[in-house]
């Protein structure tokens, strides 16, 4: 078997006396999209920033997180993304008050070469548009700006949070096929609402239920099963919607999945 | 007509130096968060390095070239304290806001208290070119050249920042910092860095104020920096957080505000109005004039 590119081991967050993961485990796959599903406020959204250390300083981060063999939760989040962990946020956080070219220029690294051709190969608007202020775009354009600003450096992992959160539907499309092709280039942990955009991307999924690993496996095979997707994700995988519902971001999910931690 | 150009001009020198002093403060609070109470140390340390260099220091003096020497040296004593006050004391206590104010109120006080230990408490003659002692003739009025040369001062100082922002490296990522700091250390940038940078401009432009502010007075004393400090903090406040250009704009307003107030009113009552100034725009614009809601 291939070695995973990310391994989290054990993982457990604290934020402000809220036990928001507790010892989650599980790999990624070193190709392809692993997608990080579980309903509103499992957890999701705080694995991926605890494992590119952005977890706010009143909380607490236990585990190990190992991309190949290096150890990431002791080092600085500028440190892990220069040394190949891409990010790309929730709500885009693109700079708004700069321009498209100045948010670009932004990722530039010392001593390497910016992969412009790759970004504006993958979006030509943001070269189009390159003059803009990025707050004036819309908001399929910002998501655009963000993945190709994680794109303009080489990568050995990609974190993508809810790259379709709030997008149109053609926009929703425009964005799966970037990500399709981005993922033959460097895997991808995905997290991920739209179970349309999972079904097209994901090979393997783990899902997050109350802050624990309540399922991993082959993605298809979990979409394939109605009842398993509903007990999990409270939506039936054939109605290809946005699952999650409920619960503030933060918060343990009130209805818990099956607890079968297998946490491979 | 030319009480009303003096006023002007006198009010937009007074302005020149709130603005020296409040640019890097509202640069260090919008990109780093630090509520910097420490600030009005480095004007005074600028303005004793300087009376210190005119009268000690090979090469400078009171006049001419030696005078910019004398500038510039209180300028990188300026620099070089804010630097240190970065890197010793902040830096461990960034997102700690409470250790912050706390560690920032007690070296402001013990500043000026070393101060006071070594050079007396009361205002000492500052040494300054003569002709800063004259006026010169604009549209009849009789404006003094003290204020004229701060108004350049601040002039230039105010290119310079927008330009360095504008056009360098560190000046994008001080303005991504500024809106998103958290984001820019997701890019794989140490804002640290930045941090460190925004300190030491700021305490060049605070170290500037003293020595030009001393030139204007006539005189250099310890507490000079603590009560400037407050009508800057004002000028941060209107402005707007991290915007050096609203700071220019507030110093501005404040400074006619306070200037033509206690002309046509009774002195001190411009400062009661600037505080009442201060109250409108925190009612109708929290963010400040040019101010963002800050995130991250």
């Amino acid at each position: 078997m291939t070695e995973p590119v990310l391994t989290v081991e054990d993982l457990s967050v604290r934020i402000a006396g809220l036990h928001i993961l507790q010892g989650v485990s599980f790999t990624v796959a070193p190709t392809g999209v692993t997608v990080l599903l579980g309903r509103n406020g499992v957890g999701k959204t705080t694995t991926l920033r605890a494992i590119v250390g952005l977890t706010p300083r009143n909380g607490e981060v236990r585990g190990t997180v190992r991309m190949s063999t290096r150890s990431l939760l002791e080092q600085p989040t500028h440190r892990l993304v220069r040394g190949g962990l891409g990010y790309v946020p929730e709500d885009r956080c693109v700079f708004a008050g700069l321009t498209v070219a100045e948010n670009l220029r932004l990722a530039e690294r010392r001593g390497t070469t910016a992969a412009y051709d790759r970004v504006f190969a993958l979006f030509p608007e943001l070269d189009r548009r390159s003059r803009q202020r990025a707050g004036s775009l819309s908001g399929g354009q910002q998501q655009m700006l963000a993945i190709g600003r994680v794109l303009l450096n080489d990568n050995q992992l990609l974190l993508v949070d809810e790259p379709t959160k709030g997008l149109a539907p053609k926009v929703v499309t425009e964005v799966a096929e970037v990500l399709e092709r981005v993922a033959e280039s460097v895997p991808v942990l995905l997290v991920e609402q739209n179970l349309a955009v999972v079904r097209r991307l994901a090979h393997d999924a783990v899902v997050l239920a109350a802050g624990r690993v309540a399922w991993t496996g082959d993605a298809q095979e979990l979409l394939s099963a109605t009842a398993l997707t509903k007990s999990l994700l409270g939506v039936g995988s054939a109605q290809g919607e946005h699952h999650g519902a409920g619960t503030e971001p933060g918060a343990p999910a009130s209805t818990p999945g099956p607890a079968r931690e297998d946490g491979s | 007509m030319d009480t009303i150009i003096l006023l002007t001009l006198t009010g937009l020198g007074l302005a020149a130096l709130y603005f020296l002093v409040a640019s890097g403060l509202s640069l260090v609070f919008g990109l780093a968060d630090v509520l910097n109470f420490a600030h009005g140390l480095f004007l005074g340390v600028g303005a004793y390095a300087t009376w210190w260099a005119a009268g000690n220091l090979p090469g400078a003096g009171p006049d001419g070239l030696g005078f910019v020497v004398a500038v510039a040296f209180g300028v990188a004593a300026g620099t070089l304290m804010a630097v240190l006050v970065e890197l010793v004391l902040i830096r461990p206590l960034y997102s700690r806001t409470i250790e912050q104010v706390l560690v920032t109120v007690g070296l402001s006080l013990a500043g000026v208290a070393l101060l006071q230990a070594t050079w007396g408490a009361d205002a000492r003659p500052f040494p300054r070119p003569e002709w800063t002692r004259q006026v010169t003739s604009i549209l009849g009025a009789q404006v003094p050249n003290g204020g004229l040369l701060l108004i350049i001062a601040a002039v230039l100082v105010l290119a310079a920042i927008l330009a360095f922002l504008q056009w360098t490296r560190y000046g994008l990522i001080i303005r991504a910092g500024v809106e998103n700091r958290e984001m820019v250390t997701a890019l794989g940038i140490d804002v640290r860095k930045a941090f460190t940078l925004v300190f030491a401009i700021g305490g060049a432009a605070a170290a500037l104020a003293g020595a030009l502010g001393s030139v204007y007075f006539g005189t250099v004393s310890p507490q000079q920096g603590g009560s400037l400090l407050i009508f800057a903090f004002i000028v941060v406040v209107i402005g707007g957080m991290g915007s050096v250009v609203g700071s220019a704009y507030a110093a501005v307003a404040v400074g006619l505000l306070q200037q033509f107030v206690n002309y046509y009113g009774t002195s001190g009552l411009g400062d009661i109005c600037v505080v009442a100034l201060l109250a409108v725009v925190l009612l109708l614009r929290p963010q400040g004039i040019a101010g963002k809601v800050a995130t991250a």
